[in-house]
């Protein structure tokens, strides 16, 4: 008996929280098929009376949505294409060849994990006004295509693979980066799609970078695109069917890959604390 | 010869990561740290003669003398303050809680239960912000909920009153007493210190502990998942209750882990700034202005880069402060 009564304590601790957590969610999709009255008459309903796509209309004829879309896929495709190549190197690197200041190098990787992002707005700004690309797709991509995170997830995993491996290779004849590239990093396959789904999803949801690469209306991600639109370039009204909307197709990529790559997200955020 | 071959290779490899986090991270402080002593405009270089130098003069300003830099300094400071200490113990507590639920054995499901409270972890904080904007509007879900118990809901976003200003008020202290509005200290009075978070800045704490829960939830659920189960059993055996149990058994080993999310959580709270910049942009009445986005807006918007500089290398010194002192506070003891 009291195990059954603590049993459905334990559903109904879990369901309410399940509600809390989802149902957001489920109110951003109702609302954005809602009309604007009905969305500011009924929040909280879950479904739309009637309804409506003008929000996604105007999200594409109104807004320049399409443009921060293929931003933010070029923008991510590429950090995350560099992050996974730049990073593996440096983490085989770090983990399997001797040379001089390795260590020193590696001390100053974990370093960097350490400095807090926001305090380098101004100082990102700096370097990229000093070099002269400010306000260019090369300011939006360079300075986060490889992460300090990434190379330390690779190195730790590198390290676990078996050394005779390598070295059957290298009585074969391979070279270093052959080695590197046909024997160890096919096998780095988990480590290699943790730090795929973990460099997208960053990438993808990455704002104040872009705040302070970028000034030019064409050069905007998504997010970028998302808080200027919030912010009021519309003009009248609250518009928020369309606002949800937006917000809701910018969501999309990531959710559909939580949902499909779930456990190696659980193994980000797990690894990532265990520095 | 292989081992000549194999240094060069090793630098090669390493070439481009330490190329980029080198002139992306590294030189840019010591670029900022320059600036930060300079009146610099954002017009031309700042490393020209031109531009003048003022020494710490951007740094007193924020702390000695009175004018609007200090006000609006310290008024962040205290806004970040109280954030920090509802935002932290708040998410910590939660994410604990839903960790030991989802831990249990007799429960199905739990994969999906896992999943709900850690899938708002990993959307873009922009895009959530938006969400909770509409959820705490005026005729937004919030307050419809509110209603429906009979509770006329504040005007979040457009809501300065400190909550601690308001439990004065609700036992009839409205206005400050003298000795509060007259004295104080770094340009604010101490009423103003006392004010505890504004209602707008509620929401925000709202969105943020629900945002944060998941992930942190994930690293005590594996943490519980590595302990050993023969204590918990003994302890049982002991006829330790559920409490007890929890209290002097599972939470001391915890420990590594409850000192890993404490300082995550330290350190993310003070660098708060998505969700202000896409909701509050500070306001109403500079009650959500944090550290982080007035070091921001001072540069970018008033073009004040010096000033704002100063106020990143500071919001960084606190950073490091904290994780220290916390630290030192949960260090091992020794019998």
């Amino acid at each position: 008996m009291r195990r059954l009564v603590n049993t459905f304590v334990g559903y109904a601790i879990l369901i309410f929280f399940a509600l809390v957590f989802l149902y957001p969610f489920v109110i951003q999709i109702a609302n954005s098929f809602k009309t604007e009255p009905d969305a500011a008459a009924n929040p909280l309903s879950p479904v739309p009376d009637p309804i409506s796509l003008a929000g996604f209309e105007r999200i594409f004829e109104g807004t320049n949505f399409p443009l921060w879309l293929g931003n933010s896929l070029l923008v991510t495709v590429v950090i995350t294409l560099g992050r996974v190549f730049l990073d593996s190197l440096a983490g085989y690197a770090l983990a399997r060849l001797r040379f001089r200041g390795r260590r020193a190098i590696f001390a100053g990787v974990i370093a960097v994990m350490a400095v807090p992002g926001v305090v380098l707005l101004i100082p990102k700004f700096l370097v990229l006004n000093q070099l002269g690309i400010y306000d260019s797709y090369t300011a939006l991509i360079l300075p986060v295509i490889v992460d300090a995170a990434g190379v330390f997830i690779m190195k730790q995993f590198f390290e676990s693979v078996p050394v005779s491996v390598e070295e059957a290779a290298r009585i074969d004849g391979a070279g270093v980066f052959r080695t590197y590239w046909s024997v160890v990093l096919p096998m780095a396959r988990p480590a290699l799609i943790t730090l795929t789904i973990l460099s997208f999803q960053g990438s993808w949801n990455e704002f104040p970078h872009t705040l302070v690469a970028v000034q030019n209306p064409d050069l905007f991600t998504l997010p970028r695109g998302l808080a200027d639109l919030v912010s009021g370039s519309l003009g009248t009204g609250t518009q928020y069917p369309l606002k949800l909307g937006a917000a809701l197709l910018a969501t999309i990529p990531v959710a559909l890959i939580f949902v499909v790559f779930q456990r190696y997200f659980v193994r980000g955020a797990t690894e990532g604390g265990e520095k | 010869m292989r081992n000549s071959r194999e240094g060069l290779a090793g630098w090669l490899f390493v070439a481009p990561v330490v190329l980029i986090l080198g002139v992306f991270l590294l030189l840019p402080i010591g670029m900022a740290l320059w600036v930060s002593l300079t009146g610099w405009n954002g017009q031309g270089s700042p490393f020209t003669s031109d531009v003048p130098f003022v020494g710490a003069d951007n740094y007193t300003r924020l702390f000695t003398e009175d004018g609007l830099a200090r006000q609006d300094f310290m008024t962040s400071i205290r806004n970040n303050v109280y954030y920090v200490a509802v935002v932290v113990p708040l998410q910590t507590v939660l994410a604990l809680f839903l960790a030991l639920v989802v831990n249990q054995r007799m429960l199905k499901g739990k994969g999906f239960f896992r999943t709900a409270f850690y899938f708002p972890s990993v959307t873009s904080s922009v895009a959530i912000s938006v969400v909770f904007l509409f959820l705490f509007a005026n005729s937004g879900a919030v307050n419809a909920l509110l209603a429906a118990v009979g509770i006329d809901g504040p005007v979040w976003f457009d809501d300065s009153r400190g909550l601690v200003h308001l439990a004065l008020g609700a036992v009839g202290v409205d206005s400050a007493p003298a000795a509060l509005a007259d004295g104080g200290v770094l340009g604010l009075s101490w009423w103003d210190w006392l004010s505890g978070p504004s209602v707008a800045m509620c929401a925000i704490i709202a969105l943020v502990v629900w945002t944060t829960s998941g992930t942190f939830m994930l690293m005590f659920l594996a943490a519980l998942q590595n302990l050993p189960q023969q204590l918990d059993e003994a302890s049982l055996i002991d006829g330790a209750n559920r409490w007890q149990r929890l209290r002097y058994v599972t939470l001391p080993l915890l420990r590594p882990t409850l000192f890993l999310v404490l300082t995550l959580g330290l350190i993310g709270t003070w660098q708060v700034f998505d969700q202000i910049y896409v909701m509050s942009q500070g306001n109403p009445a500079k009650t959500t202005l944090t550290p982080a986005f007035l070091s921001y807006r001072t540069a970018f918007r008033d073009f004040e880069y010096g000033s704002g500089a100063a106020i990143s290398f500071v919001l960084f010194l606190i950073i490091v402060v904290m994780t220290l002192l916390q630290r030192w506070i949960l260090r091992e003891r020794r019998p």
